[in-house]
């Protein structure tokens, strides 16, 4: 009797379109790429900020754009979805908190993390003046 | 045993996570507001850049900005392992890099504020 | 009590016949409480005795029977035909090799096991006057983590193992965690090698299907996130020199 175990190749580039669970997975790891898109984009608003009012300004008016409008909503459900919201469900998993006997359910642990998010947004919108 | 270095670098990535998770929504929405015209009264020149003089303004900034470009680091190398790149190390040393550079770049404008 | 005709395409792979596996369809008239597992017996009793694969206890707790049904990583005797289509695909365990039909070699995972040092570790003794006993408190800190049988579903979903199979993996990483919180055991510094290795917990990009797999509710994505974080703190306690390397 010999063996021959037989192994199944897995593509390296293409095996997250394996399953429905896969292909969220990468959409949830490429926010990153927004996150960094964001701090560029932060970064230059700062850079036209320490320019002064006149470079502030021009800044500004730069960013007034339908396009733009239409990319930022369509980057802001994005990112709520697969960022924000994913983080807070994920959140419970590393964060374990036992009070006496029962751990504290998952859904507790979520609901404080949006808690936080929903009082720091409207505390900054506050703050900004949108608001 | 010496712990990995990637401990260290999970550390800010899951820093990094935490803070973009909750503070970028409302840096997208200010975004949009402009793209839109609205400039809110905090977006003027006078009350922005009095707060990004402020010790608070700088380090909030920074904190924010810095710990984002670090999370979007780590996370861009696991992308990258994920769709197949193999280089480990190179993609590493990239991202890492990319993250410090932005890093130093954010201090410089803060400080030149 | 009817019958329900199922259709089960089942992967078959004879290593001294066959270059590669193929799919081979067996018509089923299955009773409405049936597992899979009780199907993949009526084949091999009434139509098909070489069909080959592993069963034992039938109830969840021996953890042989897992295999991909509809391509999720299942145990066949946790799986009722009432939850699945009239077509069902059966193929073993992913990211294994196949030695036989649905039989898979799990060497690798079996050899990775004492890498967790899964026992409790002391430097003192237990108390010699009574009883060593344990809170209910600190049992239920880790009892999920106990309830692992090893079937390996886990790491068939996970895509980190398919990729590498140098990755130590979930149950394992799970199992070193069950000790690590155990508040009898005092042996965490000497399961570091898992968080200092590249193969250990780091490997790790918390896709989560290891959990959604389980059939025991272990939890492994959980316990592999806290030992990050232990980890985390471990390197700047470390780098502090608050402890040794």
């Amino acid at each position: 009797m010999s063996r021959r175990p037989y192994i199944r190749p897995v593509s390296k580039t293409t095996w997250y379109f394996r399953s429905g669970r896969y292909k969220r997975y990468i959409l949830r790891e490429i926010t990153c790429l927004l996150v960094g898109l964001y701090c560029v984009l932060t970064i230059r608003a700062l850079a036209a900020l320490a320019a002064g009012p006149e470079g502030w300004n021009v800044f500004l008016s730069a960013q007034r754009s339908p396009g733009l409008a239409g990319l930022h909503a369509v980057m802001l459900v994005y990112f709520l979805v697969y960022m924000t919201f994913d983080w807070f469900k994920l959140a419970p998993k590393a964060m374990p908190v036992q009070l006496g006997e029962k751990k504290l359910p998952d859904r507790a642990i979520v609901i404080a993390h949006y808690g936080l998010w929903i009082l720091v947004s409207l505390m900054l919108f506050r703050l900004l003046g949108v608001i | 045993m010496a712990i990995a270095k990637k401990a260290f670098v999970w550390g800010l990535f899951a820093a990094g996570g935490t803070v973009a998770a909750i503070v970028f929504p409302v840096l997208i929405v200010l975004f949009l507001l402009l793209s839109l015209g609205r400039v809110p009264e905090g977006l003027q020149f006078g009350s922005i850049h009095a707060f990004a003089q402020s010790w608070v303004g700088k380090s909030g900034l920074f904190l924010v900005l810095s710990l984002s470009l670090w999370h979007s680091a780590h996370r861009l190398r696991t992308v990258f392992h994920d769709f197949g790149v193999r280089s480990d190390a190179l993609v590493a040393k990239a991202v890492y890099l990319a993250a410090l550079v932005g890093t130093l770049i954010t201090a410089l404008f803060l400080f030149k504020m | 009590m009817s019958i329900r005709q199922m259709e089960l395409e089942v992967m078959r792979y004879d290593p001294e016949r066959d270059t590669e596996p193929r799919f081979q369809s067996y018509s089923v008239p299955c009773q409405d409480e049936w597992a899979i597992l009780d199907a993949l017996n009526y084949i091999k009793d009434n139509v098909d005795t070489t069909l080959s694969y592993r069963w034992s206890c039938h109830m969840m707790v021996c953890g042989s029977c897992g295999m991909m049904i509809n391509g999720e990583p299942s145990l066949t005797c946790k799986t009722f035909i009432r939850d699945l289509p009239d077509r069902v695909r059966i193929e073993p365990l992913a990211n294994f090799p196949i030695e036989r039909d649905l039989v898979v070699v799990l060497d690798d995972v079996m050899e990775k096991l004492h890498l967790a040092k899964p026992f409790i570790i002391r430097n003192d003794p237990p108390p010699a006057d009574r009883e060593f006993s344990q809170s209910r408190a600190a049992l239920n800190k880790f009892k999920q983590y106990t309830m692992c049988v090893n079937c390996m579903c886990c790491y068939s979903a996970c895509p980190q193992y398919a990729l590498d199979s140098s990755f130590i993996g979930p149950a394992v990483l799970a199992l070193a965690h069950r000790y690590n919180v155990d508040s009898r055991d005092q042996g965490k510094s000497e399961r570091l090698d898992l968080l200092a290795d590249h193969d250990g917990v780091w490997e790790c990009s918390f896709v989560g299907a290891c959990s959604e797999v389980c059939p025991k509710s272990v939890d492994p994505a959980a316990a592999i996130q806290q030992m990050k974080i232990d980890g985390a703190r471990e390197w700047w306690k470390q780098k502090l020199k608050v402890v040794k390397p």
